[in-house]
């Protein structure tokens, strides 16, 4: 805590990883028990610049680059949250949580509820499937949403990037913060620093008359193109981004299941037991005579991710496979 | 080894009858199933926890084990809250959420025991982070038994305390066995001061049941930790007179084993002789602290008993803020 902040540089049309150092800046000057750990995080920056330029500016003692021992980065990151800090652990991808999962979901979720303490913590990770092959493409976000404790961001836009960060660093809980690869090089607005980004609250990003695409992430983009192309067809297609997946907006899912009644729920994770299944079966136990037909599910393959291109590509939904998942809401 | 004053020796001796005695009391009312989900019992251990806790100031952060009950006696916890915490009832130092294997309370610097075998290092180490970003000057104790010396994850642990120089004091409450399996029959090297000391640390194998002896040698390392001078690694070598739980029929060790230890090395045993060499007390005055730590005891066993169970509506309560969905 010796390093006197100086003023964050302004940036034009930020990209997503430069929206979350913008609100990761804010929040370091507002709150000194904020601090980064994780690997190389000081010269480089992240492995996606997601905090370039924060060590310079806060010093090192808020930007510490850890070895590479996600169990004790992660233990790290807990135990000074029951302290009293507010650490942000980055664990660069999601799929090196495996090496610290007792830490994540045993030990950090549990706390609060047997030791009256807090654990203001943010694990932050790059997430979804691009290239990379198997060991760097796990969805993992159905794990961390279903464990009573954690709460899930998945921002899609930079500004949602800077509101979440914002409110995650400013609330008492563990969240995991994912950012998908896919979306590094995405730009966008972001908002000044009184903007925040509540958790379960979702948001409509395309407005449409006939079916809805519930989703969240990089999913949305391929949504879109789907949109674009249906609309050409004559078929008006809303989008929905959850924005995060716990908590998630069970409000917003209903309103549109009821609105619609012809749902479709997509994401990249493998469709067995994913966040889509839970959104198929809750909205059809508690909405079903608003359904017009059965609710489309498309999601990722239930197989590892290759690293051939087209085999990667192959194991997640496509442009074709929403349009079809459309056009199947659309014929009852 | 210099014994200090007569009150805080005396303290020693009786908090750790009230550790054995809170031990073979618990372990038979879990026999008769009034503890739920069972026990770990410390019987053997009190000097490691007393001469630990004795050494530090009330503010400093522990994090443990499964087998914790004697380490939370001895950070100042009632006999009342823990019996109670046992019996899972609403006035348990966890609120009946935790039973034997979950005490601890965060905002009194018990960061919790553990399912999990070497996870109450790692937490602690988080601490002696925390510790350090805010600039206190406090140290942080892990606790950690030997069969937790061979999960990877402590020594990542003690590598990341060693590089940032945390305020972090390891103590392997060696009990010499890992539920029934012997130490140094999985312990690679053998030498747990020598490991430790590889990854550059201070590091002591010492005596575990000379509850002053343990006391001098954490005292010394809070000293260097307070100096900012990092973490040290203390094993101290104990013995675990019940089994690993409670119940347990071991054919792991033998009755001849158990009996040396007890009659050799007893730690209260072995104090008790020093404090009457000492002249602090003659056998009068240890036969009344003994009958006030039996009152004690009885006195704990009686208010969880009476203690009301936890309202079950709770469940749902205290498993996350709820402020992360307020917009601000």
């Amino acid at each position: 805590m010796t390093t006197a902040p100086t003023t964050a540089p302004k940036v034009q049309n930020p990209n997503y990883s430069e929206a979350f150092q913008s609100g990761v800046r804010e929040e370091m000057k507002r709150n000194p028990g904020i601090f980064i750990l994780g690997t190389d995080l000081i010269e480089r920056g992240g492995h996606f610049a997601q905090v370039k330029g924060i060590a310079q500016e806060f010093g090192h003692e808020r930007v510490k680059d850890s070895p590479i021992s996600e169990a004790a980065m992660v233990a790290a990151g807990v135990g000074a949250a029951m302290y009293g800090c507010h650490p942000i652990v980055d664990l660069n991808f999601i799929d090196f949580a495996f090496g610290a999962m007792d830490e994540i979901l045993n030990q950090a979720a549990k706390i609060r509820f047997m030791f009256n303490g807090k654990v203001p913590l943010v694990i932050r990770a790059t997430s979804g499937v691009a290239l990379g092959g198997a060991h760097h493409c796990n969805s993992l976000e159905a794990l961390f949403a279903s464990t009573p404790g954690l709460s899930v961001a998945v921002p899609s836009t930079p500004m949602d990037v800077k509101g979440l960060i914002k409110t995650a660093l400013r609330a008492e809980d563990p969240v995991i913060f994912l950012m998908h690869k896919k979306l590094s090089g995405i730009r966008g607005e972001i908002a000044d620093e009184n903007y925040f980004v509540p958790f379960g609250k979702a948001k409509s990003i395309r407005s449409g008359t006939d079916a809805v695409i519930i989703s969240y992430g990089y999913s949305l983009v391929t949504a879109q193109k789907a949109a674009q192309a249906l609309e050409a067809e004559g078929v008006s297609v809303e989008i929905i981004d959850l924005r995060t997946l716990y908590p998630l907006d069970e409000q917003a899912i209903n309103d549109a299941v009821k609105k619609f009644g012809r749902v479709v729920v997509l994401d990249e994770a493998p469709v067995f037991g994913s966040i889509t299944a839970e959104i198929a079966a809750t909205a059809t136990e508690r909405n079903f005579s608003s359904l017009k037909g059965p609710i489309v599910r498309v999601g990722g393959a239930r197989a590892p991710i290759s690293a051939n291109p087209a085999m990667a590509d192959a194991a997640i939904p496509t442009v074709a496979s929403i349009i079809k998942a459309v056009k199947q809401v659309m014929a009852y | 080894m210099t014994i200090p004053d007569k009150k805080t020796s005396l303290a020693l001796l009786r908090q750790m009858m009230v550790i054995r005695d809170f031990e073979e009391t618990a372990d038979k009312l879990s026999l008769r199933g009034k503890v739920s989900g069972g026990m770990h019992n410390s019987s053997g251990q009190e000097a490691v926890a007393v001469g630990v806790l004795s050494a530090l100031a009330p503010l400093d952060v522990i994090a443990t084990t499964h087998r914790s009950h004697h380490h939370t006696l001895a950070k100042g916890f009632t006999s009342r809250e823990i019996m109670a915490e046992l019996f899972t009832r609403s006035t348990g130092i966890s609120g009946g959420r935790g039973a034997s294997m979950h005490l601890g309370d965060v905002t009194k610097g018990h960061f919790g025991g553990n399912g999990i075998v070497g996870a109450g290092v790692g937490i602690a180490m988080g601490a002696a982070l925390g510790i350090q970003q805010k600039g206190d000057k406090k140290v942080s104790v892990g606790f950690i038994g030997d069969g937790g010396m061979n999960t990877g994850r402590t020594w990542e642990a003690v590598n990341m305390a060693v590089i940032w120089k945390l305020p972090l004091i390891v103590v392997v409450d060696n009990n010499q066995y890992a539920v029934e399996t012997f130490v140094g029959r999985v312990t690679g090297g053998g030498d747990l001061a020598k490991r430790a000391e590889g990854f550059g640390m201070k590091a002591f194998n010492i005596d575990g049941m000379d509850v002053l002896e343990v006391r001098k040698y954490v005292s010394e390392a809070r000293e260097r930790a307070l100096n900012g001078e990092g973490p040290s690694f203390i094993n101290a070598l104990t013995y675990r007179y019940y089994g690993h739980n409670v119940g347990e029929k071991g054919q792991y060790r033998t009755q001849e084993e158990i009996d040396t230890w007890k009659s050799t090395k007893d730690p209260i045993d072995h104090f008790t002789a020093v404090v009457i060499e000492n002249g602090y007390a003659d056998q009068a005055v240890i036969d009344e602290m003994r009958a006030s730590v039996r009152a004690e005891i009885e006195d704990a066993v009686a208010f969880a008993d009476a203690s009301p169970e936890p309202d079950i509506s709770t469940i749902y309560d205290d498993i996350d803020s709820g402020k992360l969905g307020v917009q601000l």
